[in-house]
């Protein structure tokens, strides 16, 4: 049924708002109504153990079952602390940083060297160094996703400081305009379109290595640190639980954050295109 | 001339810093404030890199690193790239994938290491299967913009100068798409290099230069791991100026191309 509204669409594009919007919805949830039944019957086939391989039921019970005593809450606070407060870092850093080496040539010529040895290696692997120089668990985990997170920024604010037209900077100083005015009017505006592109990748770079580092830093909560320890125990009802909240995470990032920035750096991109 | 007195002043100003740095790292690491173990002296771990490298581990170990990303990377562009290709052309296709796509593309690889590691076991399975995952989605995600973003112009140009499907397929569309596609694969080369560094020192197995870092803090062998970590930085190098510089040359080339067309 939901098959046949998928054809019907084209060729009705006329209907109620509500018809459509049930018809939209219907086309979204149909690709997932299959893939659960593939993977309910895979469950109930007994192709896998069943302790490897649970039906959703038993994923839905757990997830209701960890959301219900706190565990699950208790998990994503923490998770969520994590990101943002080391976000925080790489963003307060990284546009410092990039702001100065956009401004100054000095700064620059000494600075992006360094930042050019340390960008190209994954951030994961520095977490062993970091495990071992400030000890497992929160200092670690935090300062590694913001020093991670901290490259997009920086290259991304530099670009932008540097992208800013010159002939700008000169008409505002002809102006009389004074340092602090030319860099809160000119330099901020104009570059503000590549910072946000930097936080924006910045924060999906900390977000998907976050995991991996709870998984390995031995932080006392976190989702990463819950599906790793469920594994210990093969609770595999317990980690798909982990896996959807972190999805739902992500969505959630992804819709409300990153998407909103990126309407709101396109919507700078075309004033700066008509000016 | 002064261009190139500013370009020889920004290198000099350059090589300065580094050796700064470097001054800077080897007399914290000599002072002692530091255990010896935790913060190894620059020589020491330049005598490591050079030791394992001669007792043939270190070639081993990224060897074995190489292996596993590129099989990942060449599974997920074989699947991914064809994928997108019919989505951006087949509306069912893709109403019946892009829903699935949003909701999987958000969950980070690494989240995904434990149940693998369930399912396939400690090995080059599981970490091949989590490089293929983190590679999939921006190779998929390229390649169905890039089809999606080909000048519709163009198509009924070539369609009235009676171009069949195919020949439209091949002479218009994959050119055109292909500044996506490139990018797509750059990208989803850079997410395989974390992904495997990763999966690596989580599903350890003997050999690759995850495990190697990993294995080394057991023993407290900081110089292995920094070792390790200019292997590792040096062939992510490698790939990026190399591989992809060279494939980005070819991008810029093509989008010039797609500029002159358009304007």
């Amino acid at each position: 049924m939901q098959d046949a509204a998928t054809i019907v669409m084209p060729a009705a594009p006329a209907g109620t708002p509500a018809a459509e919007r049930w018809r939209a919805l219907a086309r979204n949830a149909f690709p997932f109504l299959v893939v659960g039944a593939l993977w309910e019957i895979v469950a109930w086939a007994g192709l896998f153990p069943r302790q490897l391989f649970p039906t959703l039921e038993e994923i839905a019970r757990a997830l209701v079952e960890l959301t219900l005593n706190g565990i699950l809450l208790h998990h994503t606070a923490e998770t969520i602390a994590r990101l943002l407060s080391g976000f925080a870092l790489a963003a307060s850093f990284g546009v410092a940083i990039g702001m100065l080496m956009g401004r100054s040539r000095r700064a620059e010529d000494c600075i992006l060297p360094l930042v050019s040895i340390l960008a190209p290696i994954p951030g994961l692997a520095y977490t062993p160094l970091f495990l071992l120089w400030f000890g497992p668990g929160e200092v670690s985990a935090v300062l590694l996703v913001g020093f991670v997170s901290m490259f997009p920024v920086i290259y991304n604010t530099w670009t932008g400081v540097k992208a800013v037209k010159e002939i700008w900077l000169r008409s505002a100083q002809s102006m009389g305009a004074s340092d602090r005015r030319i860099f809160r009017h000119v330099i901020l505006p104009g570059a503000l379109p590549y910072i946000l592109t930097g936080l924006r990748l910045g924060l999906g770079q900390a977000w998907r290595i976050l995991v991996a580092v709870e998984m390995l830093a031995a932080v006392p909560w976190g989702l990463g640190w819950l599906i790793f320890g469920a594994r210990e125990f093969l609770n595999t009802d317990a980690m798909m639980a982990g896996v959807i909240v972190i999805a739902l995470i992500g969505l959630a990032l992804e819709k409300f954050v990153f998407q909103k920035l990126e309407h709101y750096t396109v919507v700078r991109w075309g004033m700066m295109g008509r000016s | 001339m002064t261009e190139q007195a500013q370009k020889r002043r920004s290198m000099i100003r350059g090589g300065l810093t580094l050796i700064a740095a470097a001054a800077f790292y080897e007399a914290l690491a000599r002072s002692g404030i530091f255990a010896a173990a935790l913060l190894p002296t620059i020589p020491t771990v330049l005598r490591t890199l050079y030791a394992m490298i001669l007792d043939g581990t270190m070639p081993l170990h990224a060897l074995f690193t190489l292996y596993r990303v590129l099989f990942g990377f060449f599974l997920a562009v074989t699947c991914a790239l064809p994928l997108g290709i019919l989505m951006a052309r087949f509306k069912r296709v893709e109403n019946f994938f892009l829903p699935l796509t949003s909701a999987l593309m958000p969950i980070p690889s690494f989240s995904l290491v434990p149940l693998f590691m369930l399912w396939f076991g400690i090995g080059n399975l599981t970490t091949i299967l989590i490089v293929f995952y983190a590679a999939s989605f921006p190779m998929l995600y390229n390649t169905w913009t890039g089809v999606r973003s080909v000048n519709p112009l163009w198509l009924r140009a070539a369609g009235s100068m009676g171009a069949d499907e195919r020949r439209l397929f091949w002479k218009v569309i994959i050119p055109g798409a292909f500044p996506f596609i490139i990018t797509g694969m750059r990208q989803a080369f850079l997410r395989c290099w974390i992904a495997v560094v990763g999966a690596e020192m989580i599903a350890a197995s003997d050999w690759g230069l995850g495990w190697v870092i990993f294995d080394a803090k057991e023993f407290l062998n900081a110089d292995i791991m920094l070792a390790s970590l200019i292997v590792i930085g040096g062939i992510g190098f490698v790939f990026e100026r190399v591989v992809f510089g060279s494939l980005e040359r070819f991008t810029v080339y093509r989008w010039g191309m797609v500029r002159m067309a358009k304007g």
